[in-house]
Parts: structure tokens; C-alpha cells; sequence
């Protein structure tokens, strides 16, 4: 009767929303790592600025995980950052992890560059091979001023080694 | 004031101002049981706000009316009885235009009572029937005439079978015609469902005839109750103005239409 | 001097308690109400159905809007990789949430206050009431029950519209690659930021309805106006008053989350 076309109607907009809600979750959880098994390893950075907890964790490019936590070492005011990364990932223990940006002013995330170490780091290990952020404006600043110098950036992290 | 049994309502001491004025100050009023009872007055007497004090919508600042025995309040077990036993038809007739004839009256059945769906249905079917409205069951209010609407609040009303249905100024705005076609509708069911009808008007010849019994309700008291041959017959001063208003008005009328000079 | 700002805080005070009060009715009286669900899906349906359209094309040409804006401000950085980000963020976090409300109330928070108005009017809640019948519960309920669930479909419903736009103006006209703007979507959208749109949505729904059908309920009650000039009074105050609250609300709750 009269009745029906408004259930209808509003049986199709309830689909509908559904619907959208569906496509917005299904985007959500594309862009972050698939679930399944994850677990935290660590990595201590000399500065983390610019990373904030949500930021990518990437290998070769690909995000393979999430920056779940950041909080500083009282002993030597060094900053630790909590990564989570599935399981499925065994990084060698020599594995160096550093803070990039994509852009010039795009989000910091970090990047794991997998060493060669025959040992695999285990759940809740700490990375110490890093390299920190790049400060870029103390960067610029020094470049207008002349006195860019091999030895003064990027990184003062206890082991430092460079890039591949 | 005396209570009688036969009285399904009292009123006693009924006040209300609003803002300051005035509007009731002290009816004193017994409705008998079963029988059509009419309040005249001009307007603006209080009329409406007697019947909507009557009503529950409006609440008294003093006074006391007793419902079949039991004095009412705001919303106690004696209001919400008064509800269910009683039902009002309002001057606008307050339908509501987004459900059918059939949905408006099975209304109060479906929202109030425990009855199963089919008896809904049927009850409400019988009550439309009743007004001949059943052929428009499926017609919205606003695709209906006046008269119909009218015929339609009243189904809505006895569809409860109520004891007691209040109606506020039932033929407002109505041509001669349809007023009495509404007095008479209301005589009608007023015998076929046994309720008791208090009216409140301002149409006197119409509710002469139709009604069992008279008040005047005039400056917020009632000047008189009666039936309706001692209306027609009483001396009472203000009783004879407002019967006689007719009367009045044509000796205005010819003192304007006149040549003479208006006296002053 | 102080005794008009007394007068005020305590009509304010009062009008709030009044205001909480009538929320509270219309809630308690939910598990007592009867054939409950006609008058949900109607509701539905008017603040669902009907409004969709405009949701929809409002959510179109903020995307277009964000996307082009977005382009020549992150163009100038040579950060139109980062198109995609923006303008999901900008819709999911404040845009569909807050621009949706806005619309509904306007269109179906307005219609409410209207009709509740008329309905006050015209005697029919004074009619209810006689009949024994709540009319908070019979009125109200049903709406502000549907708002929880609406506001958060048309704001769902709002973002995808505008992603599309975002990608019409951004990657179609001008030129940013469709695979780096969805990929930039997705990378940016997370489900704490949907959480975020979604509960947003639901508290202007109830907050909008709560108030549109306050004003229309209480049309030419508590003032003294009535009749058309007291319908349209409550309908620009139901209107007024819920445009406020919902971006006052949404400074709040934003301030939760962040």
C-alpha cells in the first residue's frame, strides 16, 4: 500500500550508507599493514623529531608496519620508538633503521634497510644501528651560511655507519 | 456544593490567570451522566480554557474537579483513568495529516491498549463505519472536506468508547448548514455510544435544541445552568443578552441605517 | 544591573534543565513505545532519504573544491603526491561530519521543528497527551533514534562522494596520476580517523534533532508568540541554535581525538 515505497526508500538509504561504510573501513585497513601477526621491535634514535606514532614503517619502500609508540630513555635522553611490524618480517640483527621524509615537507616515517647477519632479531629487540632525522632547517641554515661540513650531520647515534 | 452519583463530573472553585488577568475565577459546575450538556458563553469568557483545564492540557492554579467520583490531578492514576474513559474533539479537530483516515483512528487503540491487531482493525473499521467514513479509510485528513474531517475526530473519539467526550467549539467556523449538521451528528452518537457530551459554544439556537441541559459561562463565572426551555425563558440579565444578541443587533442596525441623527 | 544578568543565567539554567529533561523523556519512554518501528523508518526515510541528494552534491563540490585547492597549495612544494592525503583527511576528520550535519539540519532539522511546531498549533500534541498517549515518546523518539544511525551514513556516505570529487578535480583535470592519489587515500585514511567522522556524526545527529525537535515541541509555548510567527520563531532558533552547537561540538570532540 501507501506504506511500502517509504520503507523502500529508506531501506535503500540504509544500504547505501552500509555500503559506504564498508568502502571506508576496506580503505582504512588497505593502507595500513594486513592483520595477522605483528609484534613491537625497537629502535633508539638520538632524535626522532618529526615521527609521531601512526607514522609508516617501511622496507625497500613498501609499508610493512607502524610507529605504535615514542617515549625517551631517561639514562641518555635518547629517544626510543616502538615499531610494529608482522611477525612474518625477520629483520637480521645488523639491520639499520633511519627516519626519512617523503618530500620536503612530508611525513617523517621510518625506513628499515635489513642487514646481513646470519642472527634474526627477535620480538621486542632493540635496533641500534640508526640513523636520526635529518634536521632540515639547522641544514639550510648552515647552507646559507657557508659551513656545510662532511662530518657535522646527519646523525650522532652511538654506531654510526652510512647508508648503503 | 452538592455530588451527586448521577454527576460524572464536578467542578468546584476552578481558577486560572494568565499573566495577571482573570480568565476563571470559581466555576462551580456539575455535569448529570449521559446527557448532552452544553456551555454557552461569548468569547473570550474562558470558555476554551474551562475545557481544556477539564482537558489535563491546561492546569488550574485552584480548584477541584471530580472525575466519576475521584478528584483529578496533573498526571496521577486518576488523570491517566480520566484519559482512558474520556476523549476530546478540538475545535481544529488536531488530526493528524501524515496517517489515513483508518491510521488516525486506530491511533489511541494501538498506542494505549493490548488489543491484537485484527480487533484494532476491526474496531476501528466499526467506528468509521459508524460516521460513514469508511469508504475514505484510506484518505489523508487533507484530502478530506471539513465536515468530514469533523466526522472523522469524532470516530477517533468513540473509538475508545469513552464515558465522557468534551468538545471545544465544534462548529467553529462552520456555515448554519454544517452546524447543524455537526449538532445533529453529535445528538446521534451521543445516543448510539451512550457517552456523556459537554460542549463548549457560542452558537445558542443550535445548542438549544440539541442539548439536555444549558450553562452560561460568562467573565470567567457561570451565570446559569438550566435546561434549555428555562433558558430560552430565563430573566437573568446576561442570560437575555447573549440569547437575545439577534435582537439587539437588529435595533443597532436600524439606529445606524436611520436618518435621525445616532442618540447618544 | 546584576539582577538581568541573574534573571538570564537562571532562564538559561532553567531552559538547559528543561532541554535535558525533554531528552531524557524521549529516551526512557523508548523501551515503552509501541509500533515503534514504522515511526523509525519513516524517520529514515525523512532524514535519510530525502536529504541525500543534497548531501551528495554538497559532498561532490567540497572534493572538487578541496582537490583543486589542494593541488595549487601542495604544488607549490611539489607535494601533489600528497593530494590524496588532504583531501581524505580534510573530509573524514571535519569536512563530511560537520558539512553533512549542517546540511541535514538545515533540511531535515528544519522540516522537524516545523512540523512539530505545526503540530503543537493545530492541538495535535495537546491531542495525544488526551488520548494518553506520550507524546514525546510518540514524536521525538523515533527521530532522535534515527539521527544515530543517518548522520553517520550520510557523512559515510558524504566522504566517498567527495574522495571522487577530490580525484575529478585533482587527478582528472589537473593532473596529479589516480594511482598516487588513491594510493595517498589509502595510506592516509585510518580507522581511528573513521571512528572519529562516524562518532562526530552521530553526537551532531543527536544534538541537532534533540534541538530542532525541542523548538518545534515547545512552538508558542514559552514565549509569546503563536500561531505562524511562533512555527517560524522556533523553526529559525531550531535552525540557528543547532548549526552553533554542532561546529561548537565539533571543536570539542576534535579536541578529544587529536
Amino acid at each position: 500500500m501507501k506504506k511500502h515505497p517509504l520503507e523502500f526508500l529508506a531501506g535503500i538509504f540504509v544500504l547505501l550508507g552500509l555500503a559506504a561504510v564498508i568502502h571506508l573501513s576496506i580503505r582504512a585497513g588497505s593502507g595500513s599493514i594486513t592483520d595477522g601477526d605483528t609484534c613491537i621491535i625497537e629502535a633508539r634514535f638520538a632524535n626522532a623529531g618529526g615521527l609521531h606514532s601512526g607514522s609508516s614503517v617501511l622496507v625497500s619502500g613498501v609499508t610493512v608496519g607502524r610507529v605504535v609508540g615514542l617515549r625517551m630513555d631517561p639514562d641518555d635522553y635518547c629517544a626510543i620508538v616502538s615499531l610494529r611490524v608482522p611477525t612474518t618480517l625477520r629483520l637480521p640483527t645488523d639491520s639499520m633503521a633511519s627516519i626519512k621524509s617523503s618530500g620536503l615537507i612530508g611525513d617523517k616515517h621510518v625506513t628499515l634497510s635489513p642487514g646481513a647477519d646470519e642472527t634474526y632479531l627477535e620480538p621486542g629487540a632493540r635496533i641500534l644501528l640508526t640513523e636520526s632525522a635529518v634536521d632540515l632547517e639547522s641544514l639550510i641554515g648552515k647552507m646559507a651560511f657557508g659551513s656545510v661540513s662532511e662530518d657535522s650531520e646527519p646523525s650522532d647515534s652511538p654506531q654510526e655507519i652510512e647508508t648503503p | 456544593m452538592h455530588t451527586e452519583p448521577s454527576d460524572i463530573l464536578t467542578i468546584s472553585g476552578l481558577k486560572k490567570n494568565f499573566g495577571g488577568r482573570e480568565v476563571l475565577t470559581g466555576i462551580e459546575l456539575a455535569v448529570p451522566r449521559g446527557m448532552i450538556f452544553t456551555v454557552l458563553g461569548p468569547s473570550g469568557a474562558g470558555k476554551s480554557v474551562l475545557l481544556k483545564c477539564l482537558a489535563g492540557i491546561i492546569t488550574p492554579d485552584a480548584g477541584v474537579i471530580m472525575f466519576d467520583g475521584s478528584a483529578l490531578g496533573e498526571n496521577d492514576f486518576s488523570r491517566r483513568d480520566f484519559r482512558k474513559r474520556s476523549a476530546v474533539l478540538f475545535q481544529g479537530n488536531a488530526l493528524f495529516d501524515s496517517l489515513t483516515a483508518l491510521e488516525n483512528v486506530s491511533l489511541p487503540l494501538e498506542q494505549t491498549t493490548q488489543l491484537d491487531k485484527d480487533e484494532i482493525r476491526a474496531r476501528s473499521l466499526d467506528s468509521l463505519r459508524q460516521l460513514e467514513m469508511e469508504d475514505f479509510r484510506h484518505h489523508h485528513p487533507g484530502e478530506l472536506s471539513g465536515g468530514m474531517q469533523k466526522r472523522l475526530a469524532l470516530a477517533r473519539a468513540i473509538v475508545t468508547q469513552p464515558e465522557l467526550v468534551l468538545f471545544d467549539e465544534p462548529t467553529a467556523g462552520l456555515d448554519p448548514l454544517r452546524r447543524n449538521a455537526v449538532f445533529a451528528m453529535i445528538a446521534k452518537y451521543q445516543r448510539l455510544a451512550r457517552f456523556t457530551a459537554l460542549i463548549v459554544t457560542h452558537d445558542v439556537p443550535e445548542a438549544i435544541v440539541a442539548s439536555d441541559r444549558v450553562a452560561l459561562l460568562e467573565n470567567g463565572q457561570i451565570r446559569f445552568e438550566g435546561t434549555p426551555a428555562d433558558f430560552t425563558s430565563s430573566s437573568h440579565p446576561v442570560v437575555s443578552m447573549f440569547r437575545d444578541s439577534e435582537a439587539a443587533l437588529r435595533s443597532t442596525i436600524l439606529s445606524i441605517r436611520s436618518p435621525e441623527p445616532l442618540p447618544s | 544591573m546584576i539582577r538581568p544578568i541573574g534573571r538570564i543565567s537562571l532562564d538559561v539554567i532553567g531552559g538547559l534543565g528543561d532541554f535535558s529533561l525533554f531528552c531524557g523523556k524521549s529516551f526512557l519512554s523508548l523501551p515503552r513505545s509501541r509500533k515503534l518501528w514504522q515511526r523509525f523508518v519513516r524517520a529514515v526515510h525523512e532524514q535519510g532519504a530525502v536529504c541525500l541528494p543534497v548531501v551528495m552534491v554538497v559532498g561532490v563540490f567540497t572534493g572538487l573544491v578541496l582537490g583543486l585547492q589542494g593541488y595549487h597549495v601542495l604544488s607549490r612544494f611539489g607535494s601533489e603526491g600528497l593530494l590524496g592525503t588532504m583531501v581524505s583527511l580534510s573530509l573524514v576528520r571535519e569536512m563530511a561530519p560537520v558539512l553533512a550535519s549542517l546540511m541535514l539540519v538545515g533540511q531535515a532539522g528544519s522540516a522537524l521543528a516545523a512540523e512539530l511546531g505545526i503540530q503543537r498549533n493545530t492541538e495535535q500534541i495537546a491531542a495525544l497527551e488526551t488520548m494518553g498517549i506520550d507524546s514525546i515518546g510518540y514524536l521525538v523518539a523515533p527521530r532522535l533514534l534515527a539521527s544515530l544511525l543517518v548522520y553517520p551514513a550520510q557523512a559515510a556516505l558524504f566522504v566517498v562522494v567527495g574522495l571522487w570529487g577530490g580525484s575529478v578535480s585533482g587527478s582528472m583535470l589537473l593532473g596529479v596520476d589516480s594511482g598516487v592519489y588513491w594510493s595517498a587515500v589509502d595510506r592516509a585514511i585510518e580507522f581511528h580517523d573513521l571512528i572519529e567522522c562516524f562518532s562526530k556524526a552521530s553526537i551532531f545527529g543527536l544534538l541537532a534533532t534533540s534541538i530542532c525537535s525541542y523548538q518545534g515541541f515547545h512552538a508558542g509555548l514559552n514565549h509569546a508568540t503563536s500561531g505562524a510567527r511562533a512555527v517560524s520563531a522556533a523553526t529559525t532558533r531550531a535552525v540557528v541554535l543547532s548549526s552553533i552547537m554542532v561546529l561548537m561540538s565539533d571543536y570539542i570532540i576534535s579536541s578529544f581525538f587529536v
